[in-house]
């Protein structure tokens, strides 16, 4: 009674009705409008033909679901790329080091950078004929390293790889730094008066004390790369020729090329993977709360 | 005889460890120096061709330009609207960041103070928000319904729900800090929801707020996806579009596309090396209290 007198329920209000209107509706509405054939010649009729779309996606000669499996795909492997050197940088800046801060600063200063812009840049840098890398590779006499990074098909995804570590690198090791900082010092002066080496300290301290940060990691990081958009699109466009689309820039194109129903389909499927995982993590959070 | 050698033993056995130390010590200086250099080196060189010629700057190098171009600059602004875009760029990052945050502060504080279910419940339904991406295609069509499809409003308020669930998330879990005893004493002292709130708890929440804000503005200065689906008219574009669009029409003039990206990175990272503090802890303030 006097708690919703002192905490009106209308302060609530305003947030929610955006949220669920602009944010939530639209992927609901989303769900519908993938079983319909919406595109940008229907002027007001649009017509329910049932799982069409999601026919299209699986067999169609587009190879969409290629989308699917190089979303999956970029998440794991973005995400190992970025944790275990972020780990290892983490500790190794925790330690006594001249000049940590700077380089905390430093490492953390891509992740602020728009990713268009970081694309742009790169598109640069990993220009076969006259791109920095190629140069200082030729510079170093190291010819034989030279790639085409950006259109030849082995090589391609590394290429998108390295960017998206470049940019995110540092702040996975932020959010470790602040886990590892955490950790009280005795217990690794405990551990070395027992004999204990580096290995032994990550596998019995660190790890275990560090399961908060590496929860937050992977769920930013999971999040993060099934919705990637930006480095891909801005990088590759998809390319060479659709081997590297995901599915937001399927979805763009189809969408741009007007037929609005099958992009909302591919939106879709991601829409329910995400929120599958993110029902999971959110009731893991909720059973943690009660817990505590 | 055997204490002497035990000793001599033993200094040698310092020296050696104190040897590896240095020797380490000089290891991982030398990564970090390399590590720098790796995240300096496109910055670099996107500051340095950003004043060269076409010509010179079509071989990308990393050398000094012969001549310094500072024209390139003004040459950019006029040509990539860019006075435009910055205008842009700022009225959707402050007025969208600064709504949400001002909405987020009050849900998330009545959300922790009175758990009730269905505020818990409300509480998990907007944080799911987090992981769910936005569906563009279906977001066009419920802004056309309000008639705000193609508008700065509808755009703005696209960018303000798509914040919320990080908002209400980093914010909640701050107010939990914050001592349940002031409201008692404020409301025993006869102050009304409205002054409790924004007497007494707003300036005890200043340093989330504050974090929750220069996130938030840099999350919409970076976005990208989204004006691209939303707006179709160029006065309508951020900053980070229309160098896009830039790039498309002179793709062969890096000078200029490189003074272009300078000149959008200029703000984030102005707010970056003075906001550090709060970018900070609030990445942070999660990860410690698990």
């Amino acid at each position: 009674m006097k708690k919703n007198k002192i905490y009106p329920k209308w302060f609530i209000i305003a947030p929610l009705i955006l949220y669920a209107v602009f944010f939530l509706l639209p992927s609901l509405l989303g769900v519908w409008y993938s079983f319909t054939d919406w595109n940008v010649r229907s002027k007001g009729v649009i017509n329910f033909v049932g799982i069409n779309n999601y026919i299209e996606i699986f067999t169609s000669n587009k190879n969409y679901s290629a989308g699917i499996i190089n979303t999956l795909k970029f998440t794991l492997i973005s995400n190992v790329v970025k944790l275990i050197p972020a780990l290892f940088l983490a500790i190794l800046l925790k330690e006594k080091l001249k000049g940590k801060n700077f380089y905390r600063t430093i490492f953390y200063l891509p992740s602020i950078l728009p990713f268009l812009v970081i694309g742009l840049i790169f598109k640069s840098i990993l220009n076969f004929n006259d791109g920095l890398l190629n140069s200082a590779l030729e510079f170093l006499h190291l010819d034989f390293m030279k790639q085409k990074w950006l259109s030849d098909l082995a090589v391609v995804w590394k290429s998108i790889y390295g960017v998206d570590a470049w940019r995110g690198i540092g702040y996975v090791m932020t959010i470790f730094l602040a886990g590892l900082n955490a950790i009280p010092s005795s217990y690794y002066e405990a551990a070395s008066i027992d004999g204990a080496n580096f290995f032994h300290k990550l596998r019995f301290i660190t790890l275990p004390m560090l399961t908060g940060s590496i929860t937050i990691n992977l769920v930013f990081g999971l999040t993060y790369g099934l919705k990637v958009f930006d480095i891909v699109y801005v990088l590759t466009n998809g390319g060479p020729g659709h081997a590297t689309e995901v599915l937001t820039t399927y979805s763009y194109q189809v969408y741009a090329n007007g037929s609005y129903g099958l992009a909302t389909a591919l939106n879709t499927i991601l829409f329910l993977i995400t929120t599958v995982l993110g029902v999971l993590i959110v009731t893991y959070m909720s059973k943690q709360e009660v817990g505590e | 005889m055997s204490t002497n050698t035990s000793k001599i033993r033993q200094i040698k056995h310092r020296i050696v460890t104190h040897r590896s130390q240095i020797f380490r010590t000089l290891i991982k200086q030398l990564l970090c120096l390399f590590l720098t250099i790796l995240v300096l080196s496109p910055i670099y060189l996107v500051f340095i061709n950003s004043f060269k010629t076409k010509g010179e700057a079509a071989r990308m190098d990393i050398a000094l330009p012969t001549e310094w171009h500072f024209e390139n600059y003004t040459k950019v602004i006029e040509d990539g609207k860019l006075v435009q875009g910055f205008v842009n760029s700022m009225t959707y990052s402050i007025l969208s960041t600064a709504v949400a945050v001002m909405l987020c502060a009050m849900a998330a504080y009545v959300m922790c103070r009175n758990k009730s279910r269905l505020n818990t419940l409300l509480y998990y339904f907007t944080i799911c928000g987090l992981f769910v991406p936005v569906n563009f295609v279906t977001v066009m069509k419920v802004l056309q319904v309000f008639h705000l499809a193609e508008t700065r409003a509808g755009l703005i308020l696209v960018f303000t729900s798509s914040m919320i669930p990080f908002c209400v998330f980093t914010i909640k879990s701050f107010v939990s800090s914050v001592p349940i005893q002031l409201d008692e004493a404020a409301v025993i002292d006869g102050a009304g929801p409205m002054q409790l709130f924004f007497k007494i708890i707003v300036p005890l929440l200043k340093p989330i707020l504050a974090t929750a804000f220069i996130l938030e503005f840099m999350g919409v200065w970076n976005d990208f996806i989204t004006p691209l689906y939303l707006t179709s008219k160029s006065s309508m574009w951020p900053m980070n579009l229309a160098v896009y669009n830039f790039f498309g029409k002179n793709s062969s003039y890096w000078n200029l596309v490189f003074a272009d990206i300078m000149l959008t990175c200029l703000p984030v990272i102005i707010i970056y090396l003075l906001g550090q503090k709060y970018i900070i802890s609030g990445l942070t303030s999660g990860a410690v209290k698990e």
